[in-house]
């Protein structure tokens, strides 16, 4: 497949400038995109932590007041999972898929395109919402009500923040469906395709199953604040728990939503890396369904302290154990895809083993949680925050950085430096660990989530996660160093790139040029 | 070099997505300035509208030009089928969310107001029957009869699937007056189905005393209803633009995707209401 054979179809006449990045319909160009939002959105939200741990360094108040620190807490939460995690792994799907599929482009260009700019509204509604009168929502990413229901103009904005951020992640996901179901190559068939293809289809179908009942609820959150309803009160024969029913309904899938992609980067890296094929193809596949099927049957177990008879309370803390096991068969996979092979440690794998270690550590917290009679103790502690850092720093965040590191060399053609690349890395894991580690101390030992000061026997553990953070966020710019000597230039990466890799997209040259397989190429 | 109609069709760079997140952007932030009582967001609101309707129609206009101009091969169409219909399953989901909420305060929200510690606590004297305003509103209202209104708009919408197939039947044999014959009969009997209902909300405002703020059977009733209400609006304004097409000479018995989706779309909008008259109206 050559570059030169797009000038035979005229759609290559992109304009320049600006102008191309708004009109763009390439699927390159499109996730650039997201990555980009993605890294700048993680340095906003991030900024945001930085200042909760500065203001957690010692009891008592120290920077703020703390209706902003709710702010902070709030708005971290929202934006790293709506304006970090999510865009970035899009931004994988929309490089990745078309090229590991042997697709021209996404299905539908032009809607790609809208799914991408809907973004920058919502982020400007998020981060807007500092400099209304009453400041940003500050009740939880979560957005319960009663509280939600008394807030002013930005919890407005927050509400139609999430419609637009909802709208964005159904027509993305369609997109990739459809792109999936209908635009592989001749003999690429369903289990032929790289797991990471899988695992974007199946947390797709997740996004449009429950984004809309997201959409829903919040619609439920504004006509109470507005339109006189009562679904969330109970003197009008309501039920503000209602909305934790509606919200984690989508809430728990949302969380697979968040980390079914970054198993399948951590699936294309690690055999890369291993010089062997994945172990266990087809287990993975049917693992990461079970997985999703599953997350529509555990939502309970966030809500096991708000009243719930014990025959809901024994169902939910099952079905929460059950997933378990389909993560296990994963977990399992990829040590026996590492067992025997001939390995070497580049950035990406480091990234990658860090995360089969680090996100193993983040399910049995999270399986500790799942026995009722203990969350009930833990429930709003630092241990739950313990657990949903390991799986989302450690897991999806630390994904996104070895699959970043693992196909920068194919979208810029330049290699990253492997130095700064590996300094990033050991700085990153151990001041994550530095950071999150004692919080499942602090959680154990009573401490709430979600306030700005606490009692002085925390003080110790806090001012060793608040280092922890501090260095972990200064390594975080080693990373947009990387990223941006990258893009200028470097050591030109080879066709390949990875002396073990397989697949589709390193057939390509580095860079991939801006269109590729117009003709599908045959897979064997 | 290979025709056009070999190749899956890439759109060009286009403006239209930009545009329409700026008429939603307008529209939103209207809508929060309006709702927190400053003065111009109707105003805004009234712009976002504007932009939001020339989006569409440029957006739609260039598909209805690419599609006429035979730029669409299977494989595309095939792309369309999968996406409306992975689109339709998300409004299902949509309205998922408030039929469950009908169901949770009917059988747990409810009955738990009115018995155990929590009635005796709160409100001794509540008795928890469906219909139901709350325990704790003064409201008074006559809930919804299900054999009047609702029961013609359930005959009229289905019929209406009938009509809307009985087109699709004239589409195929290329009969074009059955065609447009069907579509005119889908959109007068949808547009009845809005007036009736429109009619139904008047008379539960004005004598029924059921309004948005009647507790919990008001605020399910109206917001299934009027989402429902609202998708048969969009789903009526759809069949126009496709009568309108129809009439222009568009479509080909073998090729006719926007047809199929409205009537898809129209399918969808029916079955939701066949579910709303046995939940909401008469059970």
């Amino acid at each position: 497949m050559d570059a030169t054979h797009a000038h035979d179809h005229g759609h290559d006449h992109h304009p320049s400038g600006l102008m191309r990045w708004i009109k763009t319909t390439n699927h390159k160009d499109i996730g650039t995109l997201y990555l980009w939002f993605a890294l700048i959105m993680f340095f906003v939200a991030g900024s945001m932590a930085m200042m909760i741990r500065a203001e957690l360094f010692e009891p008592g108040m120290q920077f703020m007041h703390p209706e902003f620190f709710n702010q902070l807490t709030t708005m971290h939460g929202l934006i790293m999972i709506f304006g970090v995690i999510m865009p970035a792994f899009t931004g994988f799907a929309n490089w990745q898929v078309p090229l590991m599929i042997g697709a021209p482009d996404m299905a539908f260009p032009r809607m790609n395109n809208w799914s991408f700019w809907l973004l920058p509204v919502a982020a400007i509604f998020l981060i807007g919402e500092f400099f209304l009168p009453g400041g940003a929502v500050a009740g939880g990413w979560t957005m319960y009500p009663p509280l939600f229901i008394q807030g002013g103009m930005s919890y407005d904005l927050n509400i139609f923040a999430v419609h637009i951020m909802g709208a964005s992640s159904i027509m993305g996901s369609i997109n990739i469906i459809t792109t999936i179901l209908n635009m592989r190559a001749p003999g690429m068939t369903m289990m032929k395709m790289p797991m990471f293809v899988w695992t974007w289809l199946i947390t797709a179908y997740l996004l449009i199953a429950t984004m809309p009942v997201l959409a829903g609820a919040v619609t439920m959150l504004l006509t109470d604040r507005h339109f006189g309803t009562h679904f969330f009160n109970a003197a009008g024969g309501g039920d503000p728990v209602m909305f934790q029913h509606i919200f984690w309904f989508f809430g728990h899938p949302e969380v697979y939503i968040l980390i079914l992609p970054a198993f399948g980067i951590i699936s294309q890296i690690i055999p890369t890396f291993a010089r062997k094929p994945l172990f266990g193809y087809a287990s993975m596949v049917y693992a990461t369904g079970s997985i999703a099927i599953l997350s529509f049957i555990v939502w309970g177990h966030h809500m096991f302290t708000v009243g719930m008879p014990a025959a809901g309370q024994l169902f939910f803390m099952y079905s929460t154990m059950l997933i378990a096991v389909p993560t296990g068969v994963k977990v399992f996979n990829w040590v026996a895809t590492m067992w025997k092979g001939s390995m070497t440690f580049e950035t990406p794998m480091l990234f990658a083993v860090a995360f089969v270690c680090l996100f193993t550590m983040g399910g049995f917290s999270g399986l500790v949680l799942a026995i009722t009679p203990v969350d009930i103790q833990l429930q709003d502690t630092y241990y739950v925050v313990a657990h949903f850092h390991y799986v989302l720093v450690s897991g999806a965040l630390f994904s996104i950085f070895a699959g970043a590191y693992y196909w920068l060399p194919k979208w810029t053609g330049h290699m990253y430096d492997e130095k700064l690349g590996k300094l990033h890395f050991w700085l990153s894991v151990i001041s994550m660990n530095i950071l999150f580690f004692p919080m499942h101390f602090l959680g154990l030992a009573g401490m709430p989530r979600r306030i700005p000061d606490y009692a002085l026997q925390f003080t110790q553990f806090n001012q060793i996660a608040s280092i922890g953070g501090f260095i972990f966020g200064a390594s975080q710019l080693i990373f947009l160093i990387v990223v941006l000597k990258a893009v200028r230039g470097g050591a030109k990466a080879t066709d390949k790139v990875w002396e073990g890799a397989e697949g589709l997209e390193w057939t390509l040259p580095s860079p991939a040029p801006y269109h590729t397989f117009e003709t599908a190429p045959m897979v064997k | 070099m290979e025709t056009h109609q070999d190749r899956y069709y890439l759109a060009p760079p286009s403006h239209w997505p930009i545009v329409g997140s700026i008429a939603l952007m307008l529209l939103a932030f209207g809508f929060v300035m309006d709702l927190n009582g400053m003065g111009n967001g109707k105003l805004v609101m009234l712009a976002g509208a504007g932009v939001l309707l020339f989006m569409l129609f440029g957006w739609f206009g260039t598909v209805i030009r690419e599609s006429e101009a035979g730029k669409y091969n299977d494989q595309v169409d095939l792309s369309f089928r999968w996406s409306m219909s992975w689109f339709i399953f998300s409004e299902v989901m949509f309205f998922a969310a408030f039929f469950g909420a009908l169901f949770y305060t009917r059988t747990i929200s409810v009955p738990g107001l009115g018995s155990g510690e929590t009635m005796l606590q709160l409100w001794p004297h509540y008795t928890a029957t469906w219909p139901t305003a709350g325990p704790g509103l003064a409201s008074k209202f006559t809930p919804m009869e299900a054999w009047g209104i609702p029961a013609i708009n359930t005959l009229l919408l289905l019929t209406s699937g009938l009509t809307v197939t009985w087109a699709h039947w004239g589409l195929k044999k290329n009969n074009r007056t059955q065609l447009v014959l069907g579509l005119i009969l889908t959109v007068a009997l949808g547009m009845c189905f809005l007036g009736l209902q429109a009619y139904e909300y008047h008379e539960a405002y004005t004598k029924l005393g059921l309004t948005l703020g009647a507790g919990v059977y008001g605020a399910t009733f109206f917001m299934l209803t009027g989402f429902h209400g609202f998708h048969v609006t969009v789903g009526t304004i759809m069949l126009i633009v496709i009568l309108f097409r129809s009439m222009a000479g568009h479509f080909k018995p073998s090729h006719h995707f926007a047809f199929e989706a409205v009537s898809w779309y129209w399918h969808f909008v029916d079955v939701v209401w066949l579910l709303l008259f046995v939940v909401v109206y008469w059970l």
